[in-house]
């Protein structure tokens, strides 16, 4: 147990300052957990979605929850279920085989239903493209709220959309959902 | 027939690994994977391609003195293959596979279900067929259900999970049969992230091929491309120069040792540990911020190309690699002590998710897995390419074959790779990083063999003058372990799946493809 301890003291807190151009970051990021609370009534809750990447994208994402960035520290957390999920992030490119699920995972998720489509696969298929097997950009299968390309988008890119994405979406909150066409 | 007269009428294909490429007929096939079998040998990979109109089956069997790729042309309008399932039981969805996308199927199948297919395109569209347009869509196709193994008997009931994943992870489908708490069977669905990549490098330029072969598994890109240079390369009669080799191997370790600390803090957080995540996650991104300093990519995508690298390692930068060695060894060693010392930590990684040597030899288990199950191999010790020679890489092995096992090649495998960097940042020699083609290309046939963090990366390449690629193979070690892991499970609670699961750490894009 002293040996947990000592590493707990040795390391300190690594967290860096979120990413947000205000001057006091800190102010800011106080600022983004009561804009959360105050309009999702909690914390704001994500379920990842990977639809078919390479798994570089979900390094990245996993990375968002490492002590650097601190995802949690801003009242952001990763969900197990997207019943709980206020937020999408989808990996992709969208295969066929799992296009059904993933249409699935987005109508089973409450609104507001905001969707994030993380890295160039999820934005435009990548180098994978459009084939029997790929659908290609996530934006065809279910209505996307932003993009982060990248190959991978580094975890700062991510936890940058993140954020834009819950306060541009509080304006839409109260819109109905788009209509979906799903392809295959 | 013995491995040797396999191995006499073969073409050694050029390249830095004893690669041996040779034609069968049907009534060897079967011969020369029964040789490889009472020889020590394990089948590294199995698949199919059309060339001029005919269709091919070929395995690779890695042997004591190297990989042998046995082709078979299958008989003019026909498309059956005698099974090597019953020899190697790890052919069965590689076999299945091949009869998604290419149409060849193995006489008297014991199990015709589809694996790659999952319903997304007709049964009768195989991609891989040169006829087959690689853009073709089928809208209006439905996904089809698949008929699993039933368990039945009394309380047993099944649990079905997946194919999205409650964590950050990767999809697939996952059926256990349980009785209370207890897994009596799993049974694993895969090919969810199936991306046509088989076909795609085929309308990919040979010489950008190495992108593409980089994204097969994101996590192991410096091995897929590294693997897909090799063959590329040997092909064409490139030779990556020194200091371009010694900097690959920069890359490799530094990929496994990324992989290595961000598993070895997700196994402490799924044995309830989180703060064994917290500080492995710290030091890994320390770790990846600096490959993006030194070689401009966290992952190190695309940074080792046709010829040779696509970055350098300035004499500064070889001080910061050393520098960061030693602080990690110190903190690795650290919380090595913290894990070992934990008695909660420890009662869930001992004797959890065992699988026995005996059973992961005859099943083929592979790479890390298999050598925390006492299969001692390592193709940077079995065939030391530049600058494995020089370096002198020592293999770490364990018997226990439990998560303990795994969790501790690991740890050694992190402290090996750590002293291989120190070596190579010290002695990295001088000179060019691209080399120059031959004016000819040497064959139309290449192979890449390159032992990334999770093991073997096989990649078989078929070129149609320099710029073409006629077939391209990429098989990831997660094809063998997928199905070892099925029976690691057996007779474990089902809240120990997750922890189990992870200390495979399989790649499902990989697999997929």
């Amino acid at each position: 147990m002293w040996k947990l301890v000592k590493q707990i003291v040795r390391t300190g807190v690594v967290t860096e300052p979120a990413p947000v151009p205000p001057d006091d970051c800190r102010q800011e990021a106080e600022r983004i957990q009561r804009e959360i609370l105050q309009t999702l009534g909690k914390a704001l809750t994500i379920r990842e979605v990977d639809a078919g990447s390479c798994n570089g994208c979900e390094l990245e994402i996993h990375a968002v929850n490492n002590p650097y960035y601190n995802l949690e520290g801003l009242g952001i957390k990763f969900v197990a279920s997207p019943r709980h999920a206020d937020m999408l992030l989808v990996t992709g490119p969208v295969s066929r085989n799992m296009a059904v699920a993933l249409k699935r995972t987005y109508d089973a998720t409450p609104a507001p239903k905001l969707v994030v489509a993380v890295g160039d696969c999820g934005c435009d298929g990548g180098i994978f493209g459009e084939s029997y097997a790929c659908v290609g950009s996530v934006s065809r299968v279910i209505p996307v709220d932003r993009v982060v390309p990248g190959c991978p988008p580094e975890p700062i890119e991510i936890l940058r959309a993140i954020l834009a994405t819950v306060r541009a979406g509080y304006r839409q909150k109260d819109e109905p959902a788009p209509e979906v066409s799903v392809s295959p | 027939m013995l491995v040797s007269d396999l191995n006499a009428t073969a073409d050694r294909l050029p390249g830095p690994m004893p690669v041996w490429r040779r034609q069968v007929g049907s009534g060897d096939w079967l011969a020369a994977a029964r040789s490889a079998a009472d020889n020590n040998g394990r089948l590294v990979s199995l698949w199919g391609s059309e060339r001029g109109g005919r269709l091919f089956v070929s395995a690779a069997y890695g042997l004591p003195e190297g990989l042998t790729w046995v082709e078979l042309p299958l008989p003019e309008g026909a498309a059956t293959y005698p099974d090597l399932s019953e020899i190697f039981p790890c052919a069965n969805r590689m076999q299945r596979a091949a009869a998604d996308l290419l149409g060849v199927v193995p006489e008297e199948s014991t199990d015709p279900r589809p694996w790659l297919n999952h319903g997304a395109w007709p049964r009768d569209f195989f991609p891989l067929r040169k006829r087959a347009g690689g853009d073709a869509e089928f809208p209006g196709q439905e996904l089809a259900d698949y008929p699993f193994v039933r368990v039945e008997g009394d309380g047993v009931h099944e649990i079905p999970v997946g194919p999205v994943h409650a964590g950050i992870i990767e999809p697939g489908h996952f059926r256990f049969s349980v009785v209370g708490e207890k897994v009596l069977r799993l049974e694993e669905r895969l090919g969810y992230k199936h991306k046509g990549i088989d076909k795609r490098f085929e309308t990919l330029p040979a010489g950008e091929g190495y992108r593409l072969a980089g994204r097969v598994s994101g996590d192991s890109t410096v091995a897929y491309a590294w693997a897909y240079c090799m063959a590329y390369e040997g092909a064409l009669g490139l030779r990556a120069p020194a200091r371009a080799a010694w900097l690959r191997a920069l890359f490799l370790e530094r990929e496994r040792v990324a992989n290595h600390l961000g598993d070895l803090g997700a196994l402490g957080n799924d044995a309830a540990l989180a703060i064994g995540l917290a500080h492995f996650m710290r030091l890994k991104e320390d770790w990846v911020r600096l490959n993006k300093k030194l070689f401009g990519h966290r992952f190190l995508m695309d940074r080792i190309v046709p010829g040779g690298v696509a970055a350098d390692l300035s004499a500064e930068g070889a001080g910061d690699i050393l520098r960061q060695c030693d602080t990690v060894e110190a903190e690795v060693r650290a919380l090595e002590a913290i894990y070992e010392d934990h008695p909660g930590l420890q009662d869930r990684f001992l004797t959890t998710g065992r699988v026995t040597p005996e059973l992961a030899t005859r099943l083929g288990l592979t790479g890390l897995a298999g050598r925390a199950s006492g299969v001692a191999r390592d193709l940077r010790t079995d065939f030391p390419v530049m600058p494995y020679g020089e370096l002198g890489a020592t293999m770490a092995t364990e018997r226990g074959g439990d998560v303990a096992a795994r969790v501790a090649v690991r740890f050694k495998e992190v402290l090996e790779s750590l002293r291989l960097l120190r070596e190579i940042a010290k002695g990295l020699p001088a000179g060019p990083l691209l080399g120059t083609p031959a004016a000819d290309p040497l064959s139309e046939y290449g192979a890449g063999w390159v032992e990334g963090w999770r093991g073997e990366i096989f990649v078989a390449l078929e070129l149609e003058g320099r710029e073409r690629v006629r077939r391209c193979h990429c098989h990831d070690p997660s094809w063998q372990n997928w199905p070892v892991l099925e029976h690691a499970v057996i007779g474990n609670i089902v809240p120990d799946f997750p922890l189990i699961n992870k200390s495979f750490n399989l790649s499902y894009s990989g697999h997929d493809r």
